[in-house]
């Protein structure tokens, strides 16, 4: 009950620590889109690979 | 009203960080990283099977994440040297832009990131070199050796002789006697490049409480010492030539860089004590890093003409 009357204490952050914030974001951001472009790219070349040999092997109805 | 939130905050133990990505980039060590990259991409091109150009660039990616991460584990550690040395006391930890926490959290994520990629998009075998390589330069040499023994940049450097090796079993899968010697030519540079630069700054390595060859068993003869690897390293960087693994004009450039070498060894060795200046140390310190960028700068070259000769039909 007191609890529910009390304002909720939060930091304030200073422009210099907001600033920092936004620039390892960013970056963490860039990394995340980097790595998620990366494994679909090798993904296609790798399977776009097995598919053409199991293609030709006739496995997959093709050659 | 923020900077009481701050100090209230930093006395029950938190601490709002204030690094940028810039920071966490300098965690990495972008020059070590450089020389990492650059070498594992001679024996990523070196080895004798082609691949896929983007699982090439993934690889070399992957190590030099790994690279830098065995980096960031380093900078984590030795924290507390490092503020006591003018080398290093800038760097983020020990100015106080990153916070050791972050920098030991930093340093496992990459490491982490960097061998499962490596492991799954190229190859098993690359991906175990990178994770005991990561291993060996943040436990092995940074907890052990470093502070233990004047040995430990000639065991340690074992780690930063591994990329040409990575590079080429991330290719072929396999390692072979060609990417050993390329690991063989960086592990025998290591000492006389680090014991050059312990030479001019022993002071602060003395400072920090590092036992390194000079503070150690002394100048004259860690001059000797340095003397003594030139003469090895020579012969063993115009191996690739010998063991026919590359054209005479390899042969004749490595022997040259070689000689070059024994030399500036030689002028170190010949310095004197009451030498302040220690500019042949520092003369060879600039060259063997002008050394190493050079002779595999020259395998480089000679593997790509090599083989685009033999497919030409010369």
């Amino acid at each position: 009950m007191i609890v529910a009357d009390k304002k909720l204490e939060l930091v304030t952050l200073t422009e210099r620590q907001k600033k920092a914030r936004r620039n390892r974001s960013i970056a963490i951001g860039i990394a995340l889109a980097a790595l998620v472009v990366i494994f679909y790219a090798v993904t296609i070349v790798r399977f776009g690979h097995h598919g053409a040999s199991l293609t030709s092997s006739g496995l997959l109805g093709g050659g | 009203m923020a900077l009481a939130d701050d100090r209230l905050m930093e006395d029950a133990g938190f601490r709002i960080s204030e690094a940028t990505a810039g920071d966490f980039f300098a965690l990495l060590k972008p020059r070590v990283m450089s020389l990492v990259v650059f070498t594992a991409f001679v024996g990523l091109v070196a080895a004798p099977v082609s691949v896929n150009p983007l699982i090439a660039m993934v690889a070399i990616l992957a190590i030099a994440i790994g690279a830098g991460a065995s980096g960031a584990l380093n900078m984590w550690y030795d924290a507390d040297i490092d503020a006591v040395m003018t080398r290093t006391a800038n760097r983020p930890v020990p100015a106080g832009r990153v916070s050791p926490g972050e920098a030991l959290g930093f340093g496992l994520v990459l490491s982490a990131l960097s061998v499962m990629t490596l492991g799954v998009l190229v190859n098993w075998l690359s991906a175990s070199l990178l994770a005991f390589t990561i291993f060996f330069y943040a436990v092995v040499y940074t907890m052990w050796l470093k502070r233990w023994t004047p040995q430990n940049i000639v065991i340690g450097g074992a780690a930063g002789a591994i990329p040409p090796v990575i590079g080429w079993a991330a290719v072929t899968g396999s390692v072979s006697l060609e990417s050993v010697i390329l690991f063989l030519i960086i592990f025998l540079w290591t000492p006389p490049h680090f014991w050059a630069l312990a030479l001019f700054k022993s002071d602060d390595y003395a400072r920090a409480g590092i036992p390194m060859m000079p503070n150690v068993a002394g100048q004259a003869s860690t001059r000797r010492q340095i003397f003594a690897y030139a003469l090895i390293l020579a012969p063993v960087g115009v191996l690739p030539w010998a063991l026919g693994y590359t054209t005479a004009g390899y042969g004749v450039v490595s022997a040259v860089l070689g000689l070059g070498f024994v030399w500036y060894a030689w002028k170190v060795l010949r310095m004197r004590d009451d030498d302040r200046a220690m500019k042949p140390a520092k003369a060879l310190f600039a060259y063997s890093l002008l050394y190493l960028f050079a002779i595999f700068a020259v395998y480089l070259v000679d593997c790509v003409v090599g083989r685009a000769l033999m497919m030409g039909g010369v």
